[in-house]
């Protein structure tokens, strides 16, 4: 299972970022492909990406949601909310364990040989600051004087703009290292701090910040792909703990099994030795053994 | 009505998808992402 993930995450980087020909032609891809969203942070700024960030692109929206409605046009962004509302509805977080680029880079970070740090679990509530304020609401009502918004996250936040644009883009165009002032230093800080933080914390960003992943994780209790935990069959190993990339700990009843955290890695259905975890799939709500319905547990 | 919540979910999700391609909002994601945007990634 595991080495099946690790293919998967490694397939969907390439296909995420397909376009080689960038330094030959196009700075960018142009090409078609650009007009479906990838489902995991992968930033469409960057020279090889063949697809469009998700959000990326719903920021975008909400930046124009006024000139656009000025001009009587009405684009909420509901494509790219439907793409990876659809994507959500069905496998729930499951992306960022099997498809995230950045999750990717995060787990390869998190193999440096360091003392680990464990995440004071609080801070996994900024997840939702990051998503309503920077994400929502800033795009939507700090706007210029013509009224369009910016792209918050992606200008203040993002550590892999950072990585798989500003710096690529800076190393292939010298004329732009002219232009590099004070916030692109201090996406250069955010960046180093999610590195080194990943270094001894396993998937932080995915954690503490990402707003796709706690989109996803939204749906985790609602999707067709669940996760039941059969606590009568449980010997208290704490296997499932210690694999764990998110620290999800349910087989003490802490945490929810499908609460948002959660990124379906399904190291925890494989690691198990008494088959107490279980992966089911389905478009309806499955009962566990006792009668009770997988997926309504208490909120993380 | 709320065991069949997934299903529901699921067609709600293609509905706004249906909405956003009949409106030309994939048109719109398209144009963002083939510019680079130099501000967004924290040049200029």
């Amino acid at each position: 299972m595991e080495r099946l993930r690790r293919f998967s995450q490694y397939l969907a980087a390439l296909v995420g970022n397909s376009y080689w020909l960038f330094p030959w032609k196009a700075p960018i891809y142009q090409g078609p492909i650009k007009r479906v969203c990838f489902p995991g942070l992968n930033c469409y700024s960057c020279p090889a990406a063949s697809m469009a960030c998700p959000l990326g692109s719903i920021q975008n929206f909400f930046a124009s949601f006024r000139v656009n409605l000025h001009a009587g046009i009405f684009h909420p962004g509901f494509y790219v909310i439907g793409s990876m509302g659809l994507i959500g509805s069905v496998i729930g977080r499951m992306p960022c364990g099997w498809i995230c680029p950045f999750g990717l880079i995060q787990e390869w970070l998190n193999r440096v040989p360091l003392p680990r740090i464990r995440l004071w679990r609080p801070l996994m509530w900024l997840r939702y600051l990051f998503l309503v304020l920077f994400v929502v609401l800033m795009p939507l009502f700090v706007v210029d004087s013509l009224g369009y918004g910016s792209t918050w996250f992606c200008k203040l936040i993002c550590p892999a703009g950072t990585l798989e644009a500003g710096l690529p883009l800076i190393w292939l165009e010298k004329g732009l290292r002219a232009a590099v002032g004070w916030l692109f230093a201090w996406k250069l800080f955010v960046l180093l701090l999610i590195i080194f933080w990943s270094m001894v914390t396993s998937r932080p960003f995915c954690r503490v910040i990402c707003p796709l992943g706690l989109f996803f994780g939204l749906f985790n209790r609602t999707s067709w792909l669940k996760l039941n935990f059969l606590a009568d069959r449980c010997v208290g190993c704490k296997a499932c703990a210690r694999v764990c990339p998110t620290g999800v700990s349910f087989f003490d009843g802490t945490d929810d099994i499908n609460g948002t955290t959660c990124i379906r890695c399904l190291r925890c259905v494989s690691i198990c030795p008494a088959g107490s975890v279980k992966a089911e799939f389905g478009p309806v709500m499955g009962k566990d053994y006792h009668g009770k319905e997988i997926g309504v547990g208490h909120p993380q | 009505m709320r065991r069949r919540l997934p299903l529901l979910l699921t067609v709600f999700a293609v509905g706004l998808i249906a909405w956003g391609i009949a409106h030309g909002e994939v048109q719109e994601v398209w144009r963002k992402a083939v510019t680079i945007c130099l501000s967004c990634v924290g040049i200029g």
